[in-house]
């Protein structure tokens, strides 16, 4: 079979980007942008609902645009982003051709096909008001599980792609020695996202059996231990997901180098080894599994994981530091900081992800998987509170950082709104966390998620929250209201630039072989070798990193132990 | 970051044996099987173990 060769240089980066891979990167990332406007939609009927003032939709329609703002957002929008990360890092980081660019295609035809099919049972028959976790007994029309599972399919390929293409690199020499950190950190993503895959088919397909009477019955704590496997680990592909991004975004805005290669890619060996038995703080609060099995995977292993994650936390703004200092702003402990391009988009969402998804999402992540402190919040808005901290904070802002390196470099167009462009992640970022400390501020009160009607009107039981569980909702909304903005400035920004936006054009376009050039090294601009010459105060190079992360530790400290605190207070233990 | 950092280049060239956790980690493949054969073992095979031990109400 004739393979397709064609690669054009970037003038920008000096990357080389083989081109059928950069059409699936651009149809993949197009897609996903599409399902975050969808989903974006649907987030502001459902926060118009929760904001009891205004309460919007009656309780069907509330559950229904609920189910939809899940999906559409945790599985389409970030799993096509994904794809398109997977592509990137496989084939532009490693100077490769994608493997096969037709499986790609083939992946990503079942991907579109399936999370239309989704929508269509949630939104247009609407007899699937399931929730994204679809617990049975409770069950949707078969097309739900149907679509996720063509979906999966769809993205178990793309995984293969990425992974045959490490293998086409590896075969045709594109890269000397190891992969690049952010195409291991992509690899990790991949790895997880196998097992991901492989725990939603174990109980999807016999779910979707079910649905339509070939199986008689499903035990839910059976569907509900083995969909976690699914659920939560696909959190986890986020994660190291945005953890690559963060340590190339240092790379393309600073030339910073990880600190340590090593430490790095050790971190990285820890998530794809303990990251996804996490799994089990989800089912914390369920009878029937033993505290072995709760405490042996959510304690043990999971703190294994928090603990790469804050190597990653620190390894990011310090190799930042590093690089800052180095460029001559050495003074003081906060200098590199202050003076770090803060109107630059790409950097300032890569910062706000970082702080935010370390500060708000890890410790109250901690928090939730202690098996006694999750007895306050199980259930309540905390939950969304937590990952809205994580997965939108944390990924979804790291994406739309990357995005506005991408316009210009993979779609060769010129960003439009450069002045709302700077704004954005502040809007976008700060709106989130203050809505994520919100919804986690009701939920200490005990407000429940995935609740219609907090004032219970009319219900047989009653039930008065304190005027600050009000209060909190209420700012909730209002701060939710601050991050739509910031979506729709995103989705206007990038919809704008990628259709409309003036193209960039490349004089003298060039098409080479992978393999001709084979080892023609690729370097980004301005890349130091560290030197780590008279840089830093007090034997350390990198003192204002430390110092957050002594802030890190205290305030984690603290809030642990007043949550054992207010354990005491909650249960009448006397 | 996209290419291998001046060190680590030529290292087919130099004569030090590659380290095993470096090994490890140049291997997408045992990367991927350790990632998978971890939580299916300890959570799902575990935990499903658990819940088939559950006995059943009369
Ligand atoms: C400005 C943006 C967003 C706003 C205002 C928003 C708001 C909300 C609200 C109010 C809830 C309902 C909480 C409840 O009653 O239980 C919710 C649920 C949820 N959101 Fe968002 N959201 C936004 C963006 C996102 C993004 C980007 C993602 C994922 C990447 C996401 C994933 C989810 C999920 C998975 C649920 C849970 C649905 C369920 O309980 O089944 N949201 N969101
Ligand atoms: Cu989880």
């Amino acid at each position: 079979m004739a393979v397709n060769r064609m690669f054009r240089v970037c003038p920008a980066t000096g990357f080389k980007v083989h081109e059928p891979a950069e059409a699936l990167m651009k149809i993949n990332a197009v897609t996903a942008v599409v399902a975050l406007l969808v989903g974006g939609i649907l987030a502001l009927l459902v926060i118009l609902t929760r904001w009891q003032t205004v309460h919007l939709l009656p309780a069907d329609a509330f559950y229904m645009v609920l189910t939809a703002h899940g999906l559409n957002m945790l599985v389409f929008w970030i799993i096509f982003f994904e794809v398109a990360v997977l592509y990137f890092c496989g084939t532009v980081l490693l100077n490769s051709r994608l493997a096969t660019p037709t499986f790609a295609w083939v992946a990503y035809a079942l991907m579109l096909i399936g999370a239309l099919v989704n929508n269509y049972a949630v939104m247009i028959r609407g007899d699937s008001s399931v929730m994204f976790t679809s617990y049975v007994p409770m069950g949707a029309h078969w097309s739900f599980y149907l679509g996720l599972i063509l979906f999966a399919v769809g993205a178990l390929i793309a995984c293969f792609v990425f992974l045959g293409t490490l293998v086409v690199a590896k075969a045709e020499r594109t890269y000397n020695g190891s992969v690049s950190l952010v195409t291991f950190g992509a690899l990790t993503a991949c790895i997880i996202a196998v097992f991901t895959i492989a725990a939603g088919a174990i109980i999807l397909i016999p779910t979707f059996f079910w649905s339509i009477g070939l199986i008689s019955h499903i035990d839910s704590l059976m569907y509900r231990t083995v969909w976690w496997g699914f659920g939560h680990s696909s959190q986890q592909i986020n994660v190291s997901a945005h953890v690559a991004v963060w340590y190339a975004i240092a790379a393309i805005v600073f030339g910073a180098k990880p600190m340590s290669e090593k430490v790095s890619r050790g971190a990285f060996l820890l998530y794809i080894l303990f990251l996804q038995l996490a799994s089990a703080h989800h089912l914390l609060a369920d009878p029937g599994l033993t505290s072995n099995w709760k405490i042996f995977n959510t304690s043990y292993a999971m703190y294994l994981a928090v603990l790469a994650s804050m190597v990653h936390g620190l390894t990011v703004p310090g190799a930042i530091e590093v690089a800052q200092r180095e460029k001559g702003f050495n003074k003081g402990l906060f200098e590199w900081l202050r003076k770090a391009p803060w109107g630059n988009p790409v950097f300032s969402g890569m910062f706000i992800s970082l702080i935010g998804f370390g500060f708000l999402g890890g410790i109250s992540g901690v928090m939730m998987g202690t098996e006694q402190l999750n007895l306050i919040i199980h259930n309540t808005i905390y939950v969304p509170g937590h990952f809205h901290a994580t997965v939108v904070v944390g990924t979804t802002l790291a994406f739309m950082s990357l995005t506005y390196f991408v316009i210009p470099t993979i779609f060769r167009r010129e960003l439009m709104f450069p002045g709302l462009a700077k704004w954005q992640p502040y809007l976008f970022g700060l709106g989130m966390s203050g809505f994520s400390l919100f919804m986690m501020g009701a939920g200490t009160l005990g407000v429940p998620r995935r609740h219609w009607d907090m004032s219970f009107a009319g219900a047989l039981m009653q039930h008065e929250f304190p005027a600050t569980a009000w209060l909190m909702m209420t700012l909730m909304a209002i701060t939710g209201l601050v991050a739509i903005v910031g979506g729709a400035a995103y989705l206007l920004i990038t919809v704008c630039s990628v259709f409309i936006g003036k193209k960039i054009t490349t004089p003298g376009f060039k098409h080479i072989s992978a393999r001709d050039n084979a080892a023609a090294p690729v370097s980004l601009p301005n890349v130091v070798v560290p030197s780590h010459g008279n840089i830093g105060t007090a034997g350390f190079v990198a003192p204002g990193t430390f110092v957050l992360a002594i802030g890190f530790l205290i305030s984690f400290v603290l809030y642990y132990f007043v949550n054992w605190k207010y354990l005491s207070t909650v249960w009448p233990l006397n | 970051m996209a290419n291998a950092s001046p060190q680590n280049s030529n290292d087919e060239l130099s004569d030090e044996p590659i380290p095993p956790m470096q090994q490890l980690l140049d291997n997408p493949f045992a990367l991927l099987f350790l990632g998978v054969a971890m939580p299916t073992v300890l959570y799902i095979v575990w935990g499903v173990m658990e819940i088939v031990g559950i006995p059943i109400a009369k």
